[in-house]
């Protein structure tokens, strides 16, 4: 116990010596997450309160092209800005000067007027209301097309959501244009209400397990601060490795290999110090949440009630961090070796383990590749804590699974320094 | 004192052996030199000796403990001072010898007061709280070897110990040797500084391509060599003149 506590103050000199390493240590975790939170809370600010410059070429100058532009404009999330010509719109798209130009095709009102009075006529024929019984020729009327020009650059999920919104906005339309031509065919009255327009289904978000008197959904600070948590205390891996990778080219790990002291003395020293570092990460990581987040004008994390389960899940991902930080320090010769594997390996852990991408979104494989990801059993557990508001019980799992990847990782470590060194 | 019996060693993919089937026998209180050229298998030996390589064939004995089955009661016997300074750069000389004096179980103020005892003793005492990255080379030389000798082992192994460093710290260092040497302490030393092995040393080996070519005490080996004068004719005589460079 003597040996692993000197090897432990011996660590702690070392990283207190360091006063660079030490700064980068805790203040990049920190600049990652306020960056992230920022940009995502960011991006969702500007989809709801600044407004994206989009073109409009309106070919149809319609009662439909002026709907669709007042609804652009309503919505507070576009700038209208018109073209007069499709070629114009699609070159500054494509040159990136805006993200989107809407072109709404010539005759477009006309068209669905027509094609909507059709329909009501060839309805209110069948049910016998029409004065005149005479069947009405049908037209043929070719189906529309409002062209959208996303400039390449724009990320598919912007896309997505722009085009989810205009395909509402268009249905919208489309079913007021048919109660308005059932209104007129079945009314001379224009104030005359005899439909109610007003949507009947609407959403409500519920927290599942939430009161419903305190419904609180979600927020991004929930959501990054325990991924992002998650992929700093995992970066401890380098400082770590690094370590090693130095006391081997310094020749003290050739000493110690001939003082009667074991690999897994050593390994447990780094273990003490390297988790308490990745604690203090996490402590900090929470102060942030809690006390800066709002003074920066992002959501307030919320810890209430929750602050042991969460140390205990830190705890936990942070031994796993050190285990394969461990290895990876046992295994690699030199710092070339070392820095770019780990930095990369805790890039991909976090792509596994659902930190960008969640995890039912992504391709079978992957989902089983994920399940055996470590930085996916912690954010599960820091989700179950922060989002699902569970007990110990349910954690244990997600633990007991950090926890052996930490015991496979070390064993693994003594065990190929045993053989490399065996004698 | 140490048993060598037919020890040898061949590195994987080496197309020779560096230690080939090696008898010798190192009495208690000697100072044993192991001297040789470029690639001559001493510090093979040596860390075959301090447990740091598995020998390819062969066996030995410290102190009657074997490698094989006591590993753990002979590293605490023996002390290495190897040729790198392996010394953390950003801990101070003192930090440095408490972390690896706790290695070897000594704690507290035994171990603060022989730290104290051995920096005053090799002229280190008023640097014992400078971080080493501020020391010279004959001044990490000195800690180096502390950092050896701390726990008192009854057999020192010194690769090279007085490599790179001024005439000033490789006197004290020397010096100090004998000391421990007059206390007890078994010594196993290898250099190229044949003056100095002539001088330091009570008996020496010359070894070329992993294999023993001359032994004993060194006036012996001159006496036996009628053309040379001093150690390094003898080195020379024994060894030739050609250029032993290896990759």
């Amino acid at each position: 116990m003597h040996k692993l506590w000197a090897s432990a103050n011996k660590e702690f000199l070392l990283l207190t010596r360091d006063f660079g390493g030490l700064a980068i240590l805790f203040l990049m975790p920190l600049l990652l997450v306020i960056t992230i939170t920022v940009i995502q809370d960011g991006t969702f600010k500007t989809l709801k309160e600044s407004k994206i410059p989009i073109l409009l070429v309106d070919l149809d100058q319609g009662t439909v092209s002026k709907n669709i532009q007042e609804n652009l404009k309503t919505s507070d999330q576009f700038e209208v800005i018109a073209q007069p010509t499709e070629e114009k719109a699609e070159a500054l798209v494509q040159n990136g000067d805006y993200q989107l130009a809407i072109v709404i095709p010539q005759n477009l009102s006309k068209n669905l007027k027509q094609k909507v009075e059709e329909n009501v006529s060839g309805i209110l024929d069948r049910f016998g209301m029409e004065e005149e019984n005479i069947p009405l020729a049908k037209s043929i009327i070719e189906p529309k097309e409002v062209k959208l020009y996303f400039d390449p650059a724009t990320q598919i999920s912007f896309r997505n959501a722009i085009k989810s919104g205009i395909d509402q906005m268009v249905s919208k339309i489309e079913t007021e244009s048919i109660y308005k031509a059932f209104q007129e065919e079945l009314t001379d009255d224009p104030q005359e209400k005899i439909f109610d327009t007003q949507p009947f289904i609407t959403f409500k978000e519920i927290a599942p397990g939430s009161v419903s008197e305190n419904n609180v959904i979600p927020n991004s600070t929930q959501h990054n601060i325990p991924a992002w948590t998650l992929f700093a205390i995992f970066f401890i891996i380098l400082p770590l490795s690094i370590n090693m990778v130095k006391e081997k080219n310094l020749g003290t790990f050739v000493r110690l290999r001939t003082n009667p002291v074991s690999y897994a003395t050593v390994l447990g020293g780094k273990t003490i110090v390297f988790l308490s570092v990745a604690l203090i990460q996490f402590a900090l990581m929470l102060i942030v949440g809690v006390y800066l987040f709002p003074l920066l004008g992002l959501p307030q994390l919320s810890v209430a009630g929750k602050l042991s389960f969460l140390f205990l899940v830190a705890f936990f991902a942070g031994l796993a961090a050190v285990g394969l930080g461990l290895l990876l320090g046992t295994i690699a010769k030199s710092q070339e070796q070392s820095a770019p594997f780990g930095a990369t390996f805790v890039v991909i852990l976090a792509a596994l383990g659902g930190v960008w991408v969640p995890v039912f979104a992504m391709p079978k494989f992957m989902q089983v590749l994920s399940g055996i990801s470590p930085m996916n059993w912690g954010l599960n557990a820091f989700y179950d804590v922060f989002l699902r508001n569970v007990g110990i019980i349910e954690l244990l799992p997600e633990i007991a699974l950090l926890f052996l990847f930490f015991l496979i990782t070390t064993g693994i470590s003594i065990f190929y320094n045993e053989r490399k060194n065996a004698v | 004192m140490i048993e060598i019996r037919q020890l040898s060693k061949k590195y994987k993919d080496a197309d020779r052996y560096s230690v080939r089937n090696l008898d010798l026998t190192i009495y208690e209180k000697e100072i044993f030199g192991i001297l040789g050229p470029n690639g001559a298998g001493k510090t093979t030996l040596i860390s075959m000796l301090s447990s740091l390589l598995k020998p390819t064939s062969g066996s030995f004995t410290i102190d009657g403990l074997s490698y094989q089955n006591e590993m753990k009661q002979l590293k605490q016997i023996i002390g290495i001072v190897p040729q790198e300074y392996a010394l953390y750069p950003s801990l101070t000389a003192f930090e440095n010898l408490k972390y690896f004096g706790s290695m070897y179980g000594l704690k507290g103020s035994a171990l603060h007061s022989k730290i104290e005892e051995h920096l005053e003793i090799l002229g280190l005492g008023t640097f014992a709280n400078k971080k080493v990255h501020t020391f010279s080379g004959g001044m990490k030389r000195r800690v180096n070897l502390i950092a050896g000798i701390l726990h008192r082992p009854k057999v020192l192994f010194l690769d090279e110990p007085t490599v790179g460093v001024d005439v000033q710290s490789k006197n004290a260092i020397i010096n100090y040797l004998k000391e421990l040497n007059q206390k007890g302490t078994t010594i196993l030393y290898t250099s190229h500084h044949l003056n100095e092995a002539e001088n330091f040393c009570s008996h020496i080996a010359i070894i070329d391509l992993g294999e023993i070519i001359c032994k004993g005490e060194p006036k012996t080996l001159i006496k036996e060599h009628k053309e040379a004068e001093n150690l390094e004719e003898v080195f020379l005589a024994r060894t030739g003149k050609a250029l032993r460079d290896y990759a």
